[in-house]
């Protein structure tokens, strides 16, 4: 992005990282900036290393050249529950979550981050561990209703529907009170309408909290209606990078998605 | 088999089996914290029995409880570095190789850690100095002895204790979310490397104690460190991820061992000739019983799968 743009207004930025794993290249080269409030999307076919980029942000794994900044800060040789501890929230792309767990236990577990008593410190400071414990008790609630889950607060999450285990999943990021929030297929096996909740989570989110996102979503038409800029990737690489519109016609976008069908699709718009 | 044989055995099965219990629990969490199956484990058990008593004869000249005391808290804090120490220098290094490698490495480091001790402590019996008087007492109208009450009672108050840690604890929380799911549990903020540093602190500790519990009842010997084989027994009897079924597994291997092959040591024939040892056993035979019809143990995950 431009240089004109004022390093206080970056939120995240990666600059020229590369990742391999033995021969493979999984990201070349990529650089990416994350403004404040702003809803970054990254597009591209399975394969391109869309979650290998989510997984050097959070730390999962380290490139082997390139750096990280993140709120000015360095982050580029620190461990995943440093970064965490930084506020740095993701799901995942298959549902992480604790399934013996009820929904209020799992979305609890994100605010371990801002955990501080211990045992002991319960035992000497009664008072202070149960009003630690009632603050995180209300910011957990806060959530539940943000995302409609109320009725589901003490289900086992094995046992809620996929769509349901996904809000929770969402839910547990929000709990640790992000900076950045990293989702990783939000939507991916959701109803039509379990989407549309999702879709206006995450618009609110930016809209009222101004929480800046990295979104990796497969949905085209939800990519193109919330992003405020998207990246595309192929074998690795940024093949473009722009608002909506522009990378909607990008040819090589194009080419990316429909590889070496694109004739074959031109046939059948042709005839 | 009267009923009071069977009594007998209970109670004093119980109280050899919370100690399994504690041994095989200390197994578990490391287990299940960095799926880690230590097979140095009854080498931790060992380290604990000799250093006590090495230490509590070191402090001989102070009155017996007070150097006791002395020996055991000297003991646990070697123990807890021990567990730090190896985890720093031998597992961190180790971290994302294979895990069959790495099982055979806490192989190699149970018979370096035996090799030790016996090197220093000699293979033959030794005994802590008169720390419970030895005075049968009757619990249930059963005679056990007063050590063997005592060793109970403290092995079932650290499973307390320890349960608590779990449950209420910042990373005792933190160490059940990792074992759980690791990477998740990094990505919501804790911190891989010093659960696992805790693990294995935690399995030394735990090890420690069930080996001077059992030194004060029984000496400690090299033969000692077969005692974590039994935990190990008692842990797959259980179920491998399951903590109840750690300590449930303790206890029954406990009793099983007490009932069944006293029983078969003292009455039972082969060919006119009595036989020996079977109380040793009878572990291995019961869990071989139990994982046939229960692969995944009395309280495992069971893993189902699609083919």
């Amino acid at each position: 992005m431009g240089a004109g743009v004022p390093l206080v207004d970056v939120v995240l930025d990666v600059r020229h990282v590369t990742l391999r794993f033995a021969g493979l290249v999984a990201v070349s080269d990529l650089s990416l900036s994350v403004r404040a409030g702003e809803l970054l999307g990254i597009i591209g076919p399975n394969g391109a290393g869309k979650t290998s980029v989510l997984n050097c942000i959070n730390g999962f794994y380290r490139p082997q050249a390139g750096r990280i900044r993140f709120l000015d800060r360095d982050v580029t040789r620190l461990l995943p529950h440093t970064r965490a501890a930084l506020c740095i929230a993701r799901t995942f792309q298959n549902i992480a979550l604790y399934p013996h767990m009820t929904v209020l236990q799992n979305i609890l577990s994100g605010r371990l981050v801002h955990m501080r008593s211990s045992l002991m410190g319960c035992g000497v400071y009664w008072g202070f561990g149960q009003r630690e414990v009632l603050r995180h008790r209300e910011r957990v609630e806060e959530i539940v209703d943000f995302l409609e889950i109320e009725a589901y607060r003490d289900a086992r999450v094995g046992e809620l529907p996929y769509g349901i285990q996904k809000k929770v999943e969402l839910g547990r990021a929000l709990a640790m009170e992000p900076r950045l929030l990293l989702l990783d297929e939000p939507m991916a096996g959701m109803t039509v309408d379990e989407k549309l909740d999702m879709a206006r989570y995450i618009l609110e989110l930016r809209e009222v909290r101004g929480l800046p996102m990295v979104l990796i979503e497969h949905d085209m038409g939800v990519v193109m209606d919330l992003c405020d800029r998207i990246l595309a990737m192929d074998y690795g690489r940024k093949i473009a990078e722009g608002p909506p519109e522009e990378i909607q016609n990008h040819p090589d976008v194009i080419r990316a998605y429909l590889g070496e069908e694109h004739g074959l699709a031109e046939e059948v718009a042709g005839r | 088999m009267t009923p009071q044989f069977v009594l007998e055995g209970t109670v004093v099965g119980l109280a050899v089996g919370s100690i399994y219990a504690l041994i095989a629990v200390g197994f578990a969490v490391l287990y299940k914290s960095t799926k880690i199956l230590n097979l140095a484990h009854g080498e931790l058990v060992l380290f604990g029995g000799y250093l006590a008593i090495a230490l509590t004869t070191a402090a001989g000249h102070l009155p017996a409880p007070l150097a006791f005391g002395l020996g055991v808290a000297g003991t646990l804090v070697a123990a807890a570095a021990l567990g730090f120490g190896v985890e720093r220098a031998v597992m961190r290094p180790l971290f994302g190789q294979p895990l069959l490698s790495v099982i055979i490495v806490t192989l190699a480091l149970g018979y370096v850690i035996r090799g030790v001790m016996v090197g220093i402590w000699s293979g033959e019996t030794r005994t802590f100095p008169l720390v419970v008087p030895p005075v049968v007492v009757r619990v249930a109208s059963v005679p056990v002895p007063l050590v063997g009450v005592w060793s109970a009672a403290a092995a079932a108050a650290l499973l307390v204790l320890f349960s608590l840690f779990f449950r209420y604890t910042r990373w005792g929380v933190a160490m059940r979310a990792a074992a759980n799911e690791q990477l998740t549990a990094s990505a919501l903020g804790v911190s891989l490397r010093r659960v696992f540093a805790y693990a294995w602190a935690f399995a030394a500790i735990a090890g420690a104690v069930g080996g001077i519990l059992l030194g004060l009842w029984l000496g400690v010997n090299f033969a000692l460190a077969a005692v974590g084989l039994k935990a190990l027994a008692a842990l797959i009897l259980g179920g491998l991820d399951s903590i109840p079924g750690a300590i449930v597994g303790g206890l029954v291997v406990g009793v099983l061992e007490t009932i069944v092959g006293g029983y078969i040591d003292a009455h039972v024939r082969l060919f006119g000739h009595p036989l020996h040892g079977f109380k040793e056993v009878t572990a291995y035979l019961v869990i071989l019983l139990v994982l046939m019809v229960r692969p995944y143990g009395l309280f495992g995950t069971e893993h189902i799968e699609r083919l």
